[in-house]
């Protein structure tokens, strides 16, 4: 690996002045295990790297039942899936945080790293995208605030200029009757990167027979993450029903352009992505109705 | 630029200094500045977890942290796990089970156990199975490094108690 300059800041200003004015390239370290796995590979170069872990911004991992939730970019999936109210009232967070990687990579992997890496397979992205989050992002001329969907332009690349940042994720406050769930295919249980992944979150009527609303989000079918819009808003509205989500997954599939690669041929991954949409909004049904619905590192019925 | 930085930190409870340059990985660093060659390395880049060590409590692959970040943390490496009293409840059982063949997994193996015992000193085989996913045999086929590992556990439980609150 070729040497850099390491550096870390301690104030979200110094991080902006030192990418804004630093010569040559610059790389953000948050967990390092997509950054340094690419540095050591020679795919990626590095004049300097600056390490957001001193940052206070980017530790943040704030959880208001009101004001919803702010998971700084520099805050490990571990510390999501072990905050219990975090836990309870996002539990689509769960479902990808504890499938990114083994232990080990979940005890230094972020979302927002997940997230600037820019892959179509990034677990995190797809139930980001379900619960509304927002990219808070720093820069010379101040902050701004961007939709999760809008935030990846192709593989490995984002909207981030020169000089930004992502400082934070920012998730809306949960509504009453509503749920999530994020869930991708994979030849095996762990340690594989997906084939395809959905994640929905829906809001039901008080009686849990009406969708109020839903959002889907789609990883490893286009060359970024999608967000199946169209095939949210048909379920508003619309009674919960094996034919209103049989639509929806329709509507999720016509948007995918997967691609054949190692992991599955094409036309093998069009028909995951109704798959795993539908069993994505059973799974955020259920949860809305209160029922169990396990994560990865619970068993079944627990 | 390219100068070496001056880390210190705390490694098995012993404060430490070194010098090195800031492209280092912590896995590099340990094995061939400090001579602490028990942390193995199997490929270098997070997929086997031959390399596990646990710095401020949380579970990590050495190959994927720069050595300049544990500026100022504890690390606990497999040279910390015995004990001047013998060999701790983990290694007596990975030797009564048969857990390891060629063994080098085994130190990864056992510091990821390690922390998820200290994490949760009851787990259930499916717990111990999802804990240590990111860390590749290729030689025992799993099973008798679940076993000892369960049974470590409970070795661990009997000699704790009365539980208290750990952490
Ligand atoms: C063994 C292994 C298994 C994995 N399994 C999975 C998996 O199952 N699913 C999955 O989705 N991913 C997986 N990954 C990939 C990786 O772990 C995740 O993408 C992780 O979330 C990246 O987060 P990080 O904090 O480590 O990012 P880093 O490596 O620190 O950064 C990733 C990229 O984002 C940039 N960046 C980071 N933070 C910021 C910021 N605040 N502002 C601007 N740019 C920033 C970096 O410059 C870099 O380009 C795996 C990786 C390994 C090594
Ligand atoms: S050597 Fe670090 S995970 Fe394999
Ligand atoms: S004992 Fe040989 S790799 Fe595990």
């Amino acid at each position: 690996m070729q040497n850099f300059e390491y550096l870390a800041p301690e104030t979200l200003s110094e991080a902006v002045n030192l990418l804004a004015g630093n010569e040559g390239q610059t790389r953000v370290l948050a967990g390092g295990t997509d950054l340094i796995v690419q540095l050591r590979q020679g795919a990626l170069s590095a004049d300097h790297v600056l390490d957001v872990k001193h940052l206070p911004e980017c530790n943040e991992l704030g959880y208001a039942p009101s004001e919803g939730l702010t998971i700084g970019a520099a805050v490990p999936c571990h510390r999501i899936y072990n905050d219990g109210a975090i836990a309870d009232a996002y539990p689509g967070l769960i479902d990808a945080a504890a499938i990114i990687g083994g232990i080990q990579v979940q005890g230094r992997a972020t979302f927002g790293g997940n997230l600037c890496n820019a892959s179509p397979s990034a677990d995190s992205i797809p139930i980001l995208i379900a619960y509304g989050a927002e990219c808070v992002i720093a820069g010379p001329q101040g902050n701004r605030r961007v939709a999760v969907e809008d935030f990846c332009t192709a593989p490995g690349k984002n909207i981030l200029e020169k000089g930004e940042l992502l400082v934070a994720l920012h998730l809306p406050s949960v509504q009453k009757s509503s749920g999530a769930h994020y869930l991708r295919f994979i030849p095996r249980y762990e340690m594989d990167i997906a084939v395809v992944g959905a994640g929905a979150s829906v809001q039901l009527d008080e009686g849990g027979k009406m969708f109020v609303q839903a959002r889907i989000g789609l990883a490893a079918v286009a060359p970024t993450p999608l967000f199946a819009r169209e095939a949210g808003q048909l379920l508003s509205g619309k009674e919960v029903s094996e034919e209103s989500i049989e639509t929806a997954a329709l509507a999720a599939q016509s948007i995918a352009r997967p691609i054949s690669d190692m992991r599955a041929p094409a036309d093998y991954r069009k028909h995951l992505v109704k798959v795993l949409t539908r069993r994505a909004l059973l799974g955020a049904i259920r949860r809305a109705r209160g029922e169990f619905v396990p994560n990865a590192v619970q068993e079944n019925g627990q | 630029m390219n100068s070496k930085a001056h880390v210190k930190t705390t490694i098995n409870g012993e404060e430490m200094e070194f010098l090195c340059e800031p492209r280092q990985s912590l896995l590099e660093v340990l094995r061939d500045d400090l001579g602490l060659t028990g942390t193995k390395e199997g490929c270098n880049d997070g997929n086997c977890g031959a390399c596990s060590v646990i710095i401020d409590n949380v579970l990590v692959n050495a190959c994927l942290v720069f050595a300049v970040e544990i500026q100022g943390c504890r690390v606990f490496t497999i040279e910390g796990l015995a004990s001047p009293e013998g060999l701790h409840p983990l290694q007596q059982k990975f030797l009564e089970n048969a857990s390891l063949q060629c063994g080098i997994c085994t130190p990864g193996f056992l510091v990821a156990a390690k922390a998820l015992l200290d994490h949760n000193p009851d787990p259930t085989e499916h717990e111990v199975r999802h804990w240590l996913a990111g860390n590749l045999c290729r030689c025992t086929g799993y099973d008798k490094i679940v076993r000892a590992v369960l049974k470590a556990a409970e070795v661990g439980r009997e000699t704790t108690a009365p539980a208290g609150s750990s952490n």
